[in-house]
């Protein structure tokens, strides 16, 4: 009697918390699926009254009205282009001074380590003007000469575009602690096996540090496609923005046509979410075990 | 600290330290060109007069003096800034610790619920401007058709109103930013060993008992992460506020951040912004400094 009672409790309380659980997914995802109701919806729809969750019918006149009004397939080439060689970038070079920083000893390694860390605490306000500077007086490049005179630099370039992303502290940092988890003696013993040290980093930490360097790519690919400062400042011409801004842009052309904008921000939102969804465990792993141990 | 000759008079260890230096050179030059390089030129700046056209003039001092004691659109933007600050961050630790609590069971499906809350955090913060454009949309938005067909609500204008518009802009926030606080959370939740809640159990702790004595304490180094990041990124907001109220209305939701950006590439006063943005740093140190004394004070 008793244990059936206990039993029947413990029911309750679980099927209580799938309540809450559920209850609040709802409220974290309403705004997702009214975007989502929005771009299928007829027009007629959009302005009803009581809101209306599901559409009468479905119609992706929204998609085809935001593509053809806009130049967004180059926008997506645009940060296609940007956070894909981000993220290749990114996976060498960080994977590289990660296992460094982890596993050779050398001269003043924690010093260099923690003023490289530091830079993550600089605004990015702070380094905005100097960088805009750089990157337009970059020397040799659109029609500058040696002192970075006479033309734009990499201003409307895709070279200017990555200029932020091309290596992130924060990547080193994570492979970095994850290298340390791996013993010694597995570089140990491949040195007296006669590898030198890049052989060690190639042929024996890379495959053994993937987890990281799934989360890293992760990491730089949502950095680079998601970010609007820096297109902002470093693009003017329409065929070199990024989506973000394009879809800023597109806002402001089309300020009160709802169903197409909403049509533009799923197509905007979707890659990042399927990254994600896809790469999910080694995401929110990575944040949980690298984010907090310092 | 080892010296120097340590490394380089043993052939080993020079090769080591050598090979070191090689892998991590393309990181160094890279902070030094993008960070500390700039760093540099915009102190420089914050003293000088520069409109990107003719030569930067050496002004002193001036730049600060005006920001600091006679520019009221500044000090209107740091108090937004403060303002914005201060509602979202505690309401993200209490939102983001309760959720964190809620996912921190292992149950069936938790995994989905635990994506389903990290969703906004995965969005660019332009794309969920641009959600909420519509969701604050006066006449047909979500926001305003639920208030009226539930409780009878006359419009609301969210964003147009200048009482109103930041507090929305910080709904937004949190909605977007409690994810990734849970996430944090929840890898310090799994740390706590378990037995100090068993020990709690048998000397007869409630569970708020519990909460205050085991769980609080436990999180302080995640709560300390989580301010410090969240200053710095708080203090930085700008695409929200370029994307849906360009600071507006009357400069209610100008922050530090929009300010600079303003300053710097619609009127080209590159020195004043340099000065504006190096204020904001010494600002964000300084709050983060004190939450570490406060943090080891306490603990």
């Amino acid at each position: 009697m008793n244990s059936r009672r206990r039993c029947y409790r413990s029911l309750v309380r679980i099927l209580g918390i799938y309540v809450v659980l559920s209850a609040v997914a709802l409220v974290m995802c309403a705004p997702f699926m009214w975007m989502l109701a929005s771009s299928v919806k007829p027009n007629e729809d959009i302005f009803a009254y009581p809101p209306a969750w599901l559409p009468s019918r479905i119609t992706f006149q929204h998609y085809e009205k935001a593509f053809s009004h806009s130049a967004f397939p180059r926008y997506f080439l645009n940060s296609f282009v940007v956070a894909g060689t981000a993220t290749i970038v990114n996976l060498f070079f960080c994977s590289l001074a990660g296992y460094a920083f982890a596993k050779l000893d050398f001269f003043a390694r924690d010093v260099i380590f923690m003023l490289i860390l530091g830079t993550m605490m600089i605004p990015v306000h702070v380094t905005l003007v100097p960088l805009f500077i750089i990157t337009k007086r970059f020397p040799f490049c659109g029609g500058n000469n040696a002192l970075g005179v006479g033309g734009t630099g990499l201003i409307n370039t895709y070279g200017g575009l990555l200029v932020p992303y091309l290596l992130s502290v924060f990547g080193v940092f994570m492979v970095r602690q994850f290298c340390a988890t791996i013993p010694d003696e597995l570089r140990e013993a491949a040195r007296i096996d006669g590898a030198g040290e890049f052989d060690v980093y190639w042929r024996i930490m890379l495959p053994l540090i993937k987890p990281v360097l799934a989360t890293l790519s992760i990491f730089v690919f949502t950095t680079a496609w998601d970010d609007f400062l820096w297109p902002l400042v470093i693009t003017n011409s329409d065929s070199m923005r990024t989506v973000q801004l394009g879809l800023q842009v597109f806002q402001m052309q089309h300020a009160a046509d709802w169903g197409p904008l909403m049509a533009a921000t799923v197509v905007v939102t979707m890659p990042v979410l399927v990254v994600f969804v896809i790469g999910q465990k080694h995401f929110v792993q990575g944040i949980a075990t690298t984010g907090l141990k310092g | 600290m080892k010296t120097w000759r340590y490394y380089w008079r043993n052939g080993d260890r020079r090769h080591v330290m050598l090979m070191g230096y090689l892998f991590i050179c393309p990181v160094v030059i890279y902070s030094l060109v993008t960070a500390f390089v700039p760093m540099a030129v915009s102190f420089y700046l914050s003293f000088t007069r520069y409109n990107m056209l003719t030569p930067a003039k050496w002004v002193g001092l001036a730049n600060y003096r005006t920001i600091l004691f006679a520019d009221d659109l500044f000090r209107t933007a740091l108090r937004n800034t403060a303002q914005y600050a201060v509602e979202v961050l505690p309401a993200n630790i209490i939102l983001s610790l309760g959720l964190a609590v809620l996912v921190n069971r292992a149950i069936r499906g938790i995994t989905l619920f635990r994506t389903a809350y990290y969703l906004p955090v995965v969005t660019s913060i332009i794309a969920a401007s641009m959600i909420w454009l519509w969701i604050y949309q006066p006449d047909a938005g979500l926001l305003n058709l639920l208030l009226s067909r539930f409780f009878h609500l006359p419009p609301i204008d969210w964003l147009g109103n200048p009482r109103l518009a930041l507090h929305s802009l910080v709904l937004m926030r949190v909605w977007k930013g409690v994810g990734w606080n849970m996430v944090l959370y929840l890898a310090g939740l799994q740390g706590i060993p378990g037995y100090l809640y068993e020990a709690a159990k048998i000397d007869g702790a409630s569970p708020a008992q519990q909460f205050r004595a085991i769980t609080w304490p436990m999180l302080k180094p995640v709560t300390y992460y989580i301010i410090i990041m969240g200053l710095i990124s708080t203090f930085q907001t700008f695409g929200e506020i370029y994307a849906m109220t360009r600071g507006g209305p009357l400069d209610s939701t100008t922050t530090v951040g929009f300010l600079i950006y303003q300053r710097a590439f619609s009127y080209f006063e590159m020195g004043e912004a340099s000065a504006i943005a190096f204020i904001l740093f010494v600002i964000i140190f300084g709050l983060s400094l004190l939450n570490v004394k406060y943090f080891q004070y306490r603990g």
